[in-house]
């Protein structure tokens, strides 16, 4: 993925024709010819700023609310009847709630890894995607950081997990993964929020200076905190947001590890396993690249942004896929080897239930999703340079990454040591009713992001253009 | 700030971020202070040509970071040990290794938030009025496809006339006066 490598027999590739190296810049290009800075300018705050919203917007928006209404019926339903609604019960007391806080954190690391590991690694390809990414990030965290707040029973006393100061004189008990989730989540998603938040300055400050109406001027000029570009704040800036990926790097692969905890510092078979947090994270930028696809493939098009999100974006987030999948196939791999080599009956007996038991389907769904249609076809350019044939990709990740969280949860609780405790597990109504609704709510943010704020960063695509290159000549020659 | 008047400085505008770094290099040679200049996006070139090399995120962020370790760390300790001792599997009291999730969490909450503010702090921001957003073509040139030098009217070397003919022989594509 190195940005210098050379492609020769891509040359006579059609389209977007972003094969190459730029003559100016020496780098291979990512962005299609002929940008310049008023351009991508143009067509990226174009989006916000022109006044007329497409029908299919307000279609879809309109979609995603009425489907979050879903939610919001759920929810009220639980907090008046209590979590005897859901399908939970003894011995499988996690249900939907802890599969879907599992699914949609993983599916925020993507936006993280992208604006941050990316950005240490100079991937400079990263900058038409990172945008709407950390947007991906902020909206998957509000959805997964419910399921645990509506998960404990009473949740309008669920700030007793934080310790402060009371009258009942309790403090909470650090020694448990569950609390130390609060502390990772929480962190997450403020650092998430600051990190979109400071990206998105400098860019509220070409929305403040290029919008017509009054009220945006005035509102973009409030977000903007006065940003004038000087090149003094720049450099501040600029070290901000290294420093900030660089925090945001372990703090990514830290929330997943500790998310993982939950279930590896059980003694559960099929739980109690050291393999977890590097499997959890590898699994989570996986399904968070799906995720991305899902959403910049039809968002390119509706908006014609293929000059800026080429297929060589989704070219490259196919190979993380690949490489995210094996890793994937790996830690699944190793379940399997470990039951065995264990010589742990109770882990042979969990892994064999697991694959052929009641609920054995599951496994084989996880299977076929995550491990069989993505990493064979995956190997090939043609495909992923295709986007219909990625976006296919990306819903059967997204479901497989689901199911790979269900066959934990409940394949490893639902039969454990003791047969006279075994049960079985059937979601109700208002379990699906809570996960479809979070869906309906994620579209509903995602939409509203995408018409108020400049979906892709400005400031950095300009950054890439040949008209950025300092010639040193002409900087020597003045001296 | 007092409320100023008359004429805050000068501002020189470029078409290509070349020519403003040739200008604001030479600008610096000839002992001009008061000067910054304006780009779409981080031109690191131009901050070096006003001598502008190191600032102080990084130790700001560094402070934050540990504030919040020893602040989680030492909430985690004195809770577990002094305030409200449990007995969770007959493990001591103070089990410092299950401490360092929360820790490290809040190092990074805490410098990742002292970066964000701190930045934004140094930078004299939120300043939602300045001087600058009245020159005519600032405004949309700034924060689009122009390039940008500022000389400020409090150097000692300004001097209006002069120091327009100045900026003039810059070959910038216009020069215009900026009032407070």
């Amino acid at each position: 993925m190195a940005t210098t490598e050379l492609k020769k027999h891509e040359e006579g590739h059609t389209e977007t024709h972003m094969a190459g190296i730029d003559p100016v810049t020496g780098e291979y290009r990512v962005i299609a010819e002929g940008q310049t800075f008023k351009s991508v300018t143009e067509e990226i705050s174009g989006v916000v700023l022109n006044p007329h919203t497409p029908m299919g917007w307000f279609a879809i928006f309109g979609i995603g609310g009425a489907v979050a209404t879903f939610l919001l019926v759920a929810v009220t339903w639980l907090f008046l009847k209590g979590t005897g609604i859901w399908g939970i019960t003894q011995p499988v007391a996690w249900g939907f709630a802890i599969i879907n806080f599992v699914w949609w954190i993983g599916i925020g690391h993507a936006g993280t890894l992208i604006s941050a590991i990316l950005l240490l690694f100079k991937q400079s390809w990263r900058n038409s995607i990172n945008r709407f990414a950390e947007a991906m990030t902020i909206f998957a965290v509000v959805c997964a950081g419910m399921f645990p707040l509506i998960h404990v029973g009473r949740p309008w006393v669920a700030f007793w997990m934080l310790p402060y100061p009371n009258t009942m004189n309790l403090w909470p008990q650090f020694r448990s993964p569950l609390l130390w989730d609060v502390f990772a989540v929480s962190t997450y998603a403020t650092i998430s929020v600051v990190f979109w938040y400071i990206g998105m300055v400098p860019d509220f400050g070409t929305m403040r200076d290029r919008a017509k109406s009054k009220v945006a001027q005035y509102l973009y000029g409030l977000v903007s905190l006065g940003w004038r570009g000087s090149v003094r704040h720049w450099m501040r800036y600029e070290t901000a947001s290294l420093l900030l990926a660089g925090l945001a790097t372990p703090l990514v692969l830290s929330v997943h590890t500790v998310i993982s905890f939950d279930f590896a510092v059980a003694v559960l078979p099929g739980w109690h396993t050291t393999i977890f947090p590097p499997y959890f994270v590898a699994g989570a930028i996986y399904s968070g690249f799906a995720m991305v696809l899902t959403l910049a493939i039809p968002l390119r098009k509706a908006y014609h942004l293929e000059n800026l999100v080429t297929d060589r974006h989704i070219d490259n987030m196919g190979k993380v896929m690949l490489a995210t999948g094996f890793i994937v196939a790996y830690g699944y791999g190793m379940e399997v080897f470990m039951a065995w080599y264990s010589a742990s009956h109770w882990e042979a007996f969990m892994m064999w239930n697991r694959m052929f038991g009641p609920m054995g389907w599951s496994y084989w769904v996880l299977v076929a999703c995550n491990l069989v249609i993505p990493l064979t076809t995956l190997w090939s350019r043609k495909l992923r340079t295709n986007p219909a044939y990625m976006f296919f990709i990306s819903i059967v990740v997204n479901i497989g990454m689901w199911f790979e969280r269900f066959v934990i949860v409940v394949t490893s609780l639902y039969r454990d040591f003791l047969p006279s405790s075994w049960g079985t597990y059937r979601a109700t109504k208002w379990d699906y009713m809570t996960y479809v609704g979070t869906l309906g709510l994620f579209t509903a943010l995602f939409l509203l992001f995408v018409r108020f704020l400049p979906m892709i960063p400005m400031s950095e695509i300009r950054m890439m253009l040949p008209g950025a290159k300092i010639k040193p000549s002409a900087v020597k020659a003045g001296d | 700030m007092p409320v100023r008047e008359g004429t805050y400085g000068l501002l020189a505008e470029f078409d290509t971020p070349t020519e403003l770094v040739v200008a604001a290099k030479k600008a610096y040679a000839d002992g001009w202070r008061r000067l910054d200049c304006y780009t779409p996006y981080p031109v690191e070139e131009a901050a070096e040509a006003i001598n502008f090399h190191r600032n102080k995120v990084p130790l700001l962020t560094l402070i934050g970071g540990l504030m919040g370790l020893a602040a989680m760390f030492l909430l985690e300790t004195w809770v577990s040990t002094l305030a409200y001792p449990l007995n969770i599997g007959g493990r001591p009291t103070y089990s410092w290794p299950a401490f360092i999730v929360p820790a490290y969490e809040w190092t990074i909450l805490f410098a990742g938030l002292s970066a964000a503010f701190g930045m934004l702090a140094l930078n004299g921001l939120p300043e939602l009025y300045h001087p600058l957003f009245n020159a005519p073509n600032f405004r949309d040139g700034a924060t689009t496809d122009k390039f940008f030098l500022c000389l400020e009217a409090l150097d000692p070397k300004f001097e209006l006339a002069e120091t327009k003919k100045y900026l003039q022989a810059l070959k910038p594509a216009s020069v215009v006066e900026v009032e407070y």
